[in-house]
């Protein structure tokens, strides 16, 4: 089997000496996946937050449909976003398709539910847990909310890295509406699919020890965050 | 000035109950109950379990919503204006995933209270000011009830509810709360407990209401209520006897 440890000696060099391509796309894959998550908590938290402290007509219905999206197929919202952002499209006019914003929205709109049903599902439980107490006190919704956040915040984290974790680790969609140009769009998930097919296995494996480790960081960043709250008695 | 007066100028007492009732899953739990509660010292609720202690304090407290009757607080009904001068421990404290002095500022804050010390003087007199800055879901079921004492009385409320509030809790951790309950009902803090244990009863009451099946059995002074109880189901509880 030389192939594999041409291409493992290989990868290593690559990352060894902080090859320039490699760089490139990693910085790349980190900003959307970043821009994504940050959009997608400032729309997902209060909506998570509102359905956890609200009960309203539709209220179960919504957290259903919250919950089905979690495992949205990423294909089908590229296929979409894609479909809305080509010149044809409703949105053809901005000229995002085929840019890095494109690959933003794309994997905004599939961490979006993440982030709102796992929020919510963390906030209810706070929320049953202080609900008297607060109502006894008479504190304001604005204040409980506040309060709910502070003292959700390492199970928030947890659902945060969650969606970060989905972000960067996705493929179909930011390979249909960001287009895999080299220089611009390329991200690591889009590059390792384009190296392996065309046999270049050195990137696509130094890429795809990337991925795996930041994939492992965060899994061992949300065991660490959970552990420590739990010593806490914070969770 | 006395202790009622000042209760008076807060506009609060005497609580007038009147005819409340409140239906649950098709179950009657407080049956047309009336009463009045008067400003001054400890009333205690008693009765069997099911006779709807705890509802009817969560009624006086807002909690719950009768289905009918009133509940008038100096001829005012109940809101929220009247609601902050009310604390209410629970039987099983709910406490935020903070630190104890946090658990207590947090509480303090709510009424404008922001002053750190003021907090530590609370717990130093509920003798918590040691675990200040220990995560307070780590506290035993005494400190945790100790805490929420706190917690209740860093408002100086007018009011202060109890819901079983030393129940489960070792003899020490009792006599520490007792303590404090009638030291603030010295100080002019009208007081209102639910309680199973009638040695508590007879340490603390002024004038204890009897609950059983959803009504009043009964409303006397505590001394003629222990000495000589007028319902035959406060005489039966009274003598240990299942009262259902």
């Amino acid at each position: 089997m030389p192939i594999y440890s041409e291409s493992f000696a290989a990868a290593f060099g690559l990352l060894a000496s902080s090859d320039r391509d490699l760089m490139e796309i990693l910085a790349l894959s980190i900003n959307v996946s970043l821009a994504s998550l940050v959009l997608s908590c400032v729309i997902g938290l209060p909506i998570g937050a509102f359905l956890a402290m609200r009960h309203f007509p539709m209220r179960d219905f919504l957290v259903g449909v919250f919950n089905a999206l979690m495992g949205l197929p990423p294909v089908v919202v590229g296929l979409l976003v894609y479909l809305h952002l080509s010149r044809s499209g409703p949105f053809g006019w901005l000229g995002l398709l085929y840019t890095p914003q494109a690959m933003v929205i794309a994997q905004m709109i599939l961490i979006t539910p993440i982030i709102i049903a796992l929020s919510c599902q963390v906030l209810e439980d706070l929320h049953e847990d202080y609900k008297d107490f607060f109502d006894s006190l008479v504190v304001p919704k604005r204040t409980a909310l506040l309060a709910y956040i502070i003292d959700a915040r390492y199970s928030l984290m947890t659902v945060i890295l969650a969606g970060f974790g989905r972000a960067i680790s996705e493929v179909g969609a930011v390979i249909i509406v960001g287009g895999n140009i080299d220089h611009l769009t390329r991200v690591m998930t889009t590059a390792i699919a384009l190296e392996t097919s065309k046999g270049e296995l050195a990137l696509a494996l130094a890429l795809g020890f990337i991925l795996l480790a930041i994939s492992l960081a965060v899994n061992f960043l949300v065991q660490w965050l959970k552990a420590s709250a739990r010593r806490r008695a914070y969770v | 000035m006395s202790n009622q007066t000042a209760m008076a100028q807060r506009g609060l007492m005497p609580i007038t109950i009147q005819n409340i009732t409140l239906t649950l899953n098709e179950r009657m739990l407080i049956d047309d109950l009336s009463c009045i509660i008067k400003s001054d010292g400890i009333s205690v609720i008693m009765g069997p379990n099911g006779a709807g202690k705890s509802l009817f304090m969560r009624c006086l407290h807002g909690l719950a919503k009768p289905d009918m009757g009133q509940i008038l607080y100096a001829d005012t009904p109940l809101d929220s204006l009247i609601r902050q001068q009310q604390s209410l421990v629970f039987q099983t404290p709910t406490i935020l995933r903070r630190t104890v002095l946090a658990n207590l500022l947090f509480v303090a804050r709510q009424r404008g209270i922001d002053d750190p010390k003021i907090s530590m003087d609370y717990l130093a007199q509920l003798q918590l000011d040691h675990l200040a800055q220990h995560p307070a879901r780590l506290l035993s079921g005494g400190e945790k009830q100790r805490l929420a004492l706190a917690r209740a009385l860093i408002i100086n409320p007018a009011i202060l509810f109890l819901d079983e509030a030393t129940s489960n809790l070792d003899p020490a951790s009792i006599e520490t709360i007792e303590t404090n309950l009638q030291s603030v009902s010295k100080q002019g803090m009208k007081l209102i407990l639910v309680t199973h244990d009638v040695g508590q009863a007879k340490r603390l009451a002024d004038d204890v209401l009897f609950l059983h099946h959803g009504k009043l059995a009964e409303h006397s002074p505590a001394k003629s209520f222990f000495q000589k109880p007028k319902s035959a189901a406060a005489r039966a509880y009274l003598a240990g006897k299942l009262v259902l």
